[in-house]
């Protein structure tokens, strides 16, 4: 009896059934966390890496230090994905959001199991994968609705046909909050696509894990390649660079410090960069949300067509 | 003018018949009176409620462009006035204009709106004998319309809820306003009238070649009754602009003008806390299709390029015109170009005034020997222009190259630079090609392709068979490195107010 017991487990069975021999226990297939650009997951051109740790300071994984061209091939693939997404009918938009919630659905439990890697209770991990599940379907339903919000016909004196509608700024290179693995990154991406742009974002640099997690969810949400484009890497090496780069438009920074602040602003005024820092927020809270957070990457672009005026009467809006 | 000989002595060119304007009457002069208009010898500055001498002393002429004959002095703020208007202000914000009830508010602004059309008359002639631009511009255009935007605003004052959904929006506080010399009071009026409707006080710089409409302004608001403070309008140059920009109690900048001045505001209120917006240059392509109605378009080139003289930043100075209707359009465009009327700012039938300053003339020079040397063909009006004053031709250039620095730098004045295109694709990959987007124009007789086209301009304004109209109601602003932030409608309050 106990013969055979020692038999079996020198061996083990893999899932499609053949006999291997090896230890009792199955050796883990570990990942290789890499970065997202342009629909691929490359690692990082400069070949550099850092170690994610947890609190207690044990290895969790070899993180992609991305580098300043990683950065720059990613504005190549967001400028590429621009068109195309910024054309695509706001319902389509509005469904490959609802997309990604679907995909982040269906794996709720790796994004559990890794935020509880990088420190969250069993219940905060919980609760942040499910906000940030619903604060996807929040803005896909935004979609095709913030246009009607904030658009206007306008009653112009003349007569003339004139109204005003929001169209996105561009590409827009993101820096996440670097407090939460998933749901600021959630939060900082959802409403820059969710209003027709493309995106470069830097996750955070202490819990990167999910960052890579989620580029996956996208790519299996129809999200055509280069839309979002995901880096891992260190703030204080990039935002520089974010800021300063001639083919972006708008640059978003998710933080407090002051000096990066400052410097990202100085380096947009190079070809007059829209802004916006999202100082201090809570992503876990309500004000996480918002239909200004799209509207603040968005352009206003107000329309002209004179109205004929024969046959009585002059037309007007 | 031009004479009838010359006109008639072609009758073809390229095929394509020659329009005939000349009828062989000429236009007799007729110059808008100046009588009506009282002007002081020297003007202070208007800091809480009051006209103040500058603490340096210094005062600086302004002259008429077109005469270059002086009109007035004016004060030159330094940073100690610039530091008093700020403390007004901020004493008015804290003190009355935040307190104040809305509706009140909004009867002020009204207020202003009423005694600038009581008094349009005289703010058109002072608009064009300061700045150079037609009185039939100033009087048509500039003042109406700045009237009209203090009256559109003022409605706002009291409803600001309705136009932020699920918001309360709330003041900033001292507003810093710069606005260029193109269209003194219009620019007075798009800066001033939304920051006073959202509760905010001003310290306001007009340019120091066109300060006397914003000073006139700086009467009647003292008249108006508008509590001491709200408002307060000084003079001076650049660095009294620099002054209002590192103010550190300032809580808003707004600035109209040049790229390259906006960027480098921009940075200098970084890390600052300051909001910001910016409504800086333009290089705007101007489109025609082949199905367009032609004459209506060339009518719209000429008004999208030469209205004030080119000194606008959203003039059409890129044309594009569709291969197969080239010909007729260069020919139209240059037989309508001989027609205008190029000189005294105050004749009713003059179509382009003065440049406004030397300094601008010299720039628009440059640009012309830069568009020659760059292999580019120019061809200009054969008017005569005055002897004395700044002013230049209607002009324009052919054979232009997309690299061109005529076809990439904004001019800011008459001068057009053309190209061709064949397909709707080629056109919108061209006409987006420039760091600018602040406007666009597109003629076509189709409804579809209107469309198409108006949703690809990279740019804020599109104007489709139409061009260079502007209404309080109507949002303007640019895209890109024409800036950020509107000015008019709903979606210029947003600029001054907390959402």
């Amino acid at each position: 009896m106990s013969k055979t017991v020692e038999k079996k487990s020198k061996l083990s069975i893999s899932e499609n059934g053949l006999e291997k021999p090896g230890p009792k226990k199955r050796l883990e297939v570990l990942k290789t966390y890499k970065i997202y650009i342009g629909g691929q997951f490359p690692r990082t051109e400069s070949g550099r890496y850092y170690i994610a740790t947890n609190n207690k300071g044990e290895q969790l994984a070899n993180v992609c230090l991305s580098s300043r061209k990683d950065f720059r091939d990613a504005v190549v693939a967001a400028r590429n994905a621009f068109k195309g997404w910024s054309a695509k009918a706001a319902f389509n938009r509005g469904q490959i959001l609802y997309r990604i919630a679907e995909m982040l659905e269906g794996r709720k439990t790796q994004f559990i199991e890794e935020l509880a890697k990088q420190d969250s209770s069993k219940s905060q991990a919980q609760k942040e994968v499910i906000l940030s599940i619903d604060r996807l379907v929040y803005y896909a339903g935004w979609c095709d609705k913030y246009q009607q919000v904030f658009g206007t016909v306008n009653p112009v004196a003349s007569s003339h046909f004139n109204f005003s509608v929001p169209e996105p700024t561009g590409v827009v290179a993101a820096i996440a909050s670097q407090e939460s693995s998933l749901v600021g990154l959630v939060s900082a991406i959802a409403p820059i696509i969710a209003g027709g742009n493309t995106c470069v974002i830097l996750a955070s640099e202490t819990k990167p894990l999910c960052a890579v997690g989620f580029a996956e969810v996208i790519n299996s949400s129809d999200v055509p390649g280069g839309v979002v484009n995901i880096l891992t890497g260190k703030p204080s090496e990039l935002f520089s660079q974010f800021a300063s780069h001639m083919d972006v438009n708008a640059v978003v920074y998710c933080g407090t410090d002051e000096l990066i602040q400052k410097e990202m602003q100085q380096k947009a005024a190079g070809n007059v960069k829209r802004v916006l820092i999202y100082n201090d927020v809570n992503w876990l809270s309500e004000k996480g949300q918002s239909p200004y957070s799209i509207l603040d990457l968005q352009e206003i672009k107000t329309t002209w067509h004179p109205i004929e005026n024969i046959g009585g009467g002059s037309g007007g809006y | 003018m031009p004479t009838k000989t010359k006109r008639n002595s072609i009758s073809k060119s390229n095929g394509v018949p020659r329009l005939k304007f000349n009828t062989g009457w000429e236009y007799a002069p007729a110059p808008e009176s100046k009588s009506h208009i009282k002007l002081k010898d020297r003007y202070d500055l208007f800091i809480n409620g009051k006209f103040v001498k500058p603490s340096s002393g210094k005062y600086f002429e302004t002259i008429n462009p077109a005469t270059e004959e002086r009109i007035a002095e004016i004060a030159d703020a330094n940073a100690a006035d610039v530091d008093k208007a700020v403390k007004a202000a901020r004493n008015a914000y804290e003190r009355v204009w935040k307190k104040m009830p809305a509706a009140e508010r909004a009867k002020y602004i009204f207020r202003i709106s009423r005694m600038i059309q009581e008094r349009a008359r005289e703010f058109a002639v002072i608009e064009s004998i300061d700045g150079g631009k037609t009185i039939r511009e100033s009087r048509d255009v500039d003042i109406p319309l700045a009237a009209n935007h203090f009256f559109y605003y003022a409605g706002w004052a009291d409803k600001l809820e309705y136009a932020f959904p699920g918001r309360i929006p709330s003041s900033l506080g001292v507003a810093g306003q710069i606005i260029p010399w193109n269209f003194p009071l219009l620019m007075a009026a798009w800066k001033i009238a939304p920051a006073l409707a959202t509760g905010n006080t001003v310290v306001l710089k007009p340019a120091e070649t066109t300060p006397l409409t914003a000073l006139k302004l700086a009467e009647i608001i003292q008249e108006s009754g508008l509590p001491e403070g709200v408002v307060n309008i000084i003079t001076g140059f650049g660095q009294t602009g620099a002054d209002i920009v590192n103010h550190p109690d300032i809580d808003k900048i707004a600035f109209t003008g040049s790229t390259e001045v906006g960027k480098i505001i921009q940075k200098a209120v970084a890390g600052s806390n300051k909001k910001i917006t910016l409504e800086l240059g333009g290089k705007a392509a101007n489109i025609i299709f082949d199905d367009a109605p032609l004459d209506q378009a060339v009518e719209g080139i000429i008004n999208g390029i030469y209205f004030n003289q080119g000194h606008v930043c959203c003039a059409g100075s890129r044309l594009f015109v569709q291969e197969s209707v080239y010909n007729i359009v260069l020919r139209k465009l240059k037989d309508r170009i001989e027609t205008l009327i190029v000189g005294d700012p105050l004749d009713k039938n003059t179509d382009i005034g003065a440049i406004n300053s030397k300094t601008q003339l010299e720039t628009i020079n440059k640009y012309i020997s830069i568009g020659k040397k760059e292999g580019a063909e120019i061809y200009q009006s054969s008017c005569p222009i005055p002897g004395k004053g700044f002013f230049c031709r209607p002009t324009l250039f052919t054979n232009v190259a997309q690299s061109n620095r005529i076809a990439q730098e904004e001019i800011f004045g008459p001068v057009l630079a053309i190209q061709t295109f064949r397909t709707d694709e080629e056109v919108i990959e061209k006409a987006n090609n420039t760091p600018y987007g602040l406007s666009a124009g597109v003629w076509t007789d189709k409804g579809s392709k209107i469309f198409n086209l108006t949703t690809k301009m990279r740019a804020g304004v599109v104007w489709a068979n139409t061009y260079n109209k502007f209404d309080p109601t109507s949002p303007f602003g640019g895209y890109k490195e024409s800036g950020f932030g509107r000015e008019g409608g709903l979606h210029g309050l947003s600029g001054y107010l907390k959402v």
